[in-house]
């Protein structure tokens, strides 16, 4: 199979550039992530991150043919040839296909993504109905793993003032926790032209989740509490 | 080289690490955690069907019930000092991730859902109990990042992405921290604390065929061995009966919690011969016996009769989605079958190491030293997969690590405060702490005329071949022997890569040296255990010899040497369980 | 240098876009059927268009709305393409002078034919 994969390595001052590997695989049953580790196995100078190979561990995100995608779940013969492989688009790159993640995370951490409840604990768990429940169904999923926020246009474009759709995803699961008592806090965190109304519904997130979430409507929910409480 | 100071250090971001991070971030103490991933991408993120306490939501359950079937479950191999203390602390270890903010599925009565797993019985081996809570299918995702975002809210210091090489310990033995590099740079980093936790997880990437995350390499062994220190009961490892045939990942011992089933190419029930009592839900280690029994005698399904069907058809759709629906995902994946419609082909998949560094309840390792055979090492503690307290024996019931990491992460993290608080001040650093760090990265610059990539390819099948669910001392002595030529030529090897940034080649590398010491390890303690006990099946020797090897072992490095110390029948407060014959 | 937000707002002018398009929605359909039956050739015929009150109110209510939803726009333009803040303050003034000027002109042009 032939692969098209972009190579940066800052140590040899070279400019980054797009390598042509040609592969002898099977691609049947196989996923990219099988290739990539088997191109690696050739030339051990390609890097990259992965972990679970199950896509659950969100390490493996790269950009395969223009899409976000998580290379170990992304089956071989669902690609077409040349197969492109990028890093993940808007991050600093650090080398190959490693981005620096921390403009991601920072994101994340700035929705203070902790349940917030300064009532008494009781002796044993707080109750909480099967449908208060299902609320957090679609959000608390979420593997970290970047598809999203560096599919949007709107982060690519704001990466330090837009939460950027995972982040905003994580606030929306807090504030759905019929659990979590900071929800005047979050709204008041997400009330500001940039962080949260950056967001322009193109759904692009949607359609790079490799867990199949979906951030915009989680967005949506946000918005209209935001407007409820403001009317 | 660069160094840092902190009160405690914690090698290790997955479920153990964070949890005793979080007990120390709440004091006062400078703690940092060091991760060769970020913490979200550690391993405890693939559990999946749960974590077992007796909280008695669904149907009558009480700790000593948890208790008698762990210390059942572990063939009679566990402390049952600890196992009493964990199961004892399992329900408040739980509300406690509650309260964290855990989305656990729930009850109709709002409480955590519970569902029956292996090994589980209520009245001292009565009828099934169900005592695993869940979150979905996703539990070990869930706490993980639970504990994760804990962690943020204490601002606990985190090195990510930081590869831990050595631990460092002065002339009287205690540990002064750790020596590790940044993967980012390749630049060495001397961490020092005055106590220091190993939660490194398991090693599970030393077998070909593994539901282990790439990144379980067991680095935090291979420290402990490096530093002069033993390794406890490392012959038994267990093969998680249900991997998804061919290609390792996971199929959570919860789709038959519910009510899934094996069959083999008769379509016949298999599991109610082996076990006509428990049946699909008797201990991992027999599950994964029968099936690959099953497959040895031509009773396998496929056409090359390699693996069992594991149906859950009769679950319905939507049970399967609201209880399971990340397993569907995933058969559909990786096995290209939607278990709505059809079962999921299935073979035992290398899955948890239940040996590895000797502990006591508190976390501190210890060993045998001048006063007898579990002096602690002071200054250094480990908890999670990577440790052996030991809570699982000879064999893991489902459920009970997740348990394992939250009540002895809690345990260790509170112990070292208190050792914090009796040892104020940093011991001095002998001079050349860091020589032999500087050494093992040193040698990787070198070429070489082997590729370490193709090594660990070799170990891997290796031990497949020679340390699997079946062992005959022939076949694992055959193993050592080639394991041998393969740490000779692991003296030849060198890196085509030499370079500093992101070498994740280099990481790989340094990954293979502990794995070869994790496999030296399972194979000697392997050769020497000669009975069959819970996971370690010895086929020249099939039967239970309580009277020679009711008995921790212990490999050193230093000439592969094995040492033994009694297993603790006496728990804390309740009447010591008997060894007696296990049958589900 | 790290930038500052948490400006407590953004729900409002939000709001402001969704409420002031459907004013344009509602009004400009009626001023459309209002303009196409009638068919004005020449300045007198347009003259009498405009002279009940009902259609200077809503083609005023109407350019008002249209002046506020531009507004937003441009000022969300401006936030994510002009970083200095002078230029951007500057060119806010700027669309602020013609977009209330238009509204201004519009209403002096519909009540002083009368």
């Amino acid at each position: 199979m032939k692969f098209r994969i972009y190579r940066y390595h800052p140590e040899s001052g070279e400019r980054p550039h797009m390598q042509d590997v040609g592969l002898d695989i099977d691609p049947a049953g196989k996923m990219l992530l099988d290739a990539l580790l088997a191109i690696k196995a050739e030339d051990e100078t390609l890097s990259l991150r992965r972990s679970c190979r199950e896509g659950v561990c969100g390490s493996d995100a790269v950009n395969v043919n223009g899409k976000n995608r998580l290379a170990c779940i992304t089956p071989l013969t669902e690609l077409k040839e040349p197969i492109e492989v990028r890093p993940l688009p808007g991050l600093p790159v650090i080398r190959d296909l490693i981005v620096d993640m921390e403009p991601f995370y920072k994101q994340y951490r700035s929705i203070k993504p902790w349940l917030i409840n300064d009532e008494p604990e009781p002796e044993v768990e707080r109750l909480q109905s099967p449908e208060d429940r299902a609320r957090l169904d679609g959000a608390y999923e979420c593997i970290l793993c970047a598809c999203c926020t560096t599919a949007c246009p709107s982060y690519w474009w704001n990466p330090d003032t837009f939460v950027g759709p995972a982040g905003l995803l994580q606030a929306y699961r807090f504030i759905a926790d019929s659990r979590d008592e900071a929800t005047a806090a979050r709204l008041d965190n997400l009330e500001d032209p940039y962080r949260l109304y950056r967001c322009r519904g193109i759904m692009s997130c949607v359609d790079a989740c490799p867990k199949g979430l979906n951030p915009t409507e989680a967005i949506g929910r946000i918005k209209s509490l935001l407007v409820k409480r403001r009317v | 080289m660069n160094a840092r100071r902190f009160d405690a250090l914690i090698i290790g971001g997955g479920g153990a690490g964070l949890r005793a991070a979080l007990q120390l971030a709440r004091s006062d103490y400078k703690v940092a955690v060091v991760s060769k991933v970020f913490p979200t991408r550690s391993h405890t993120v693939s559990a999946q069907g749960g974590i077992t306490a007796a909280l008695g939501n669904v149907d009558d359950d009480r700790w000593e019930w948890h208790m008698y079937d762990t210390v059942k479950g572990g063939d009679w191999l566990g402390d049952q000092d600890a196992i009493e203390f964990m199961c004892r602390e399992a329900a408040s270890a739980v509300y406690e991730l509650e309260h964290m903010g855990l989305p656990f599925s729930r009850l109709d009565n709002g409480k955590i859902y519970q569902r029956p797993f292996g090994g589980q019985s209520k009245n001292f081996g009565g009828a099934q109990a169900t005592r695993t809570c869940a979150a979905a299918d996703r539990t070990g995702h869930a706490l993980l990042h639970t504990l994760y975002q804990q962690n943020i809210a204490c601002r606990t210091q985190f090195f990510d992405e930081y590869f831990a090489l050595d631990v460092l310990r002065d002339a009287e033995g205690y540990c002064l921290g750790v020596t590790a590099m940044s993967i980012e740079t390749g630049e060495p980093l001397l961490i020092e604390a005055r106590a220091t936790l190993l939660a490194t997880g398991g090693a599970g990437r030393v077998f070909g065929n593994s539901s282990n995350a790439m990144i379980n390499t067991g680095d935090g062994l291979g420290m402990v061995l490096r530093a002069g220190l033993p390794l406890q009961d490392m012959e038994f490892w267990q093969f998680h009966p249900t991997g998804i045939a061919g290609v390792g990942c996971l199929i959570t011992e919860g789709v038959r919690g519910e009510g899934g089933c094996l069959l083999n190419k008769h379509g016949e029930r298999f599991m109610e011969r082996y076990a006509p009592h428990a049946k699909d839900l008797a201990g991992r280690d027999v599950v994964a016996r029968a099936i690959a029994l099953e497959i040895a005698e031509g009773r396998g399904c496929g056409p090359r009769g390699d693996y069992v069907d594991l149906k859950l058809d009769h679950l319905g759709e939507k049970r399967i989605a609201e209880k399971l629906p990340g397993i569907r995902d995933l058969s559909i994946r990786f096995a290209g079958v939607d278990p709505v419609e059809k079962p999921i082909p299935v073979a035992p998949t290398a899955h948890y190491m239940m040996g590895g560094i000797p502990t006591n309840l508190h976390g501190q390792v210890v060993a045998p030293a001048r006063f007898g055979p579990e002096e602690p090492v002071p200054g250094l503690y480990a908890v999670g997969e990577c440790a052996c307290v030991s809570v699982h024996g000879a064999n893991r019931l489902g459920g009970n690590s997740l348990l394992d990491l939250i009540v002895f992460g809690r345990a260790a993290g509170g112990h070292m405060l208190e050792y914090l608080r009796d040892n104020p001040y940093p011991r001095p650093l002998p001079e050349h702490a860091a020589e032999a760090s500087q050494a093992r990265l040193a040698r990787w610059d070198r070429p070489g005329s082997e590729r370490a990539a193709a090594i660990t390819d070799d170990l891997r099948r290796m031990m497949q071949t020679h340390a699997g669910v079946f062992r005959t001392d022939a076949v694992l002595r055959e193993g050592l022997d080639k394991l041998t030529q393969l740490d000779d030529r692991l003296a030849h090897a060198g890196l085509q890569d030499t370079s500093r940034v992101f070498n994740t080649a280099r990481i790989e590398a340094l990954e293979l040296e502990n794995l070869i010491g994790v496999a030296r390890a399972t194979l000697v303690s392997a050769i020497h255990r000669t009975e069959s006990r819970g996971a370690h099946t010895r086929e020249d020797f099939p039967a239970r010899d309580d009277e020679h090897w009711l008995r921790h072992t212990l490999y050193s490095r230093e000439g592969d040497q094995m040492d033994a110390k009694p297993v603790r029948l006496k728990p804390l407060t309740v009447e010591s369980i008997r060894p007696k014959e296990r049958v589900y | 240098m790290k930038s500052a937000t948490g400006a407590h707002t953004g729900t409002g002018t939000w709001l402001l876009q969704r409420a002031t398009a459907l004013v344009l929605a509602a009004a400009l359909p009626g001023l459309m059927i209002h303009f196409l039956t009638a068919r004005p050739v020449n300045f007198l015929a347009w003259q009498t268009l405009f002279a009940p009150l009902w259609v200077r109110v809503l083609g005023l209510l109407a350019m008002t709305a249209l002046a506020l939803h531009a507004w937003v726009g441009m000022r969300d333009i401006f936030m994510d393409y002009v970083r200095p803040t002078g230029l951007r303050l500057a060119l806010y003034l700027g669309v602020i002078i013609i977009l209330a000027g238009s509204v201004a002109w519009m209403a002096a042009v519909l009540w002083s034919a009368t």
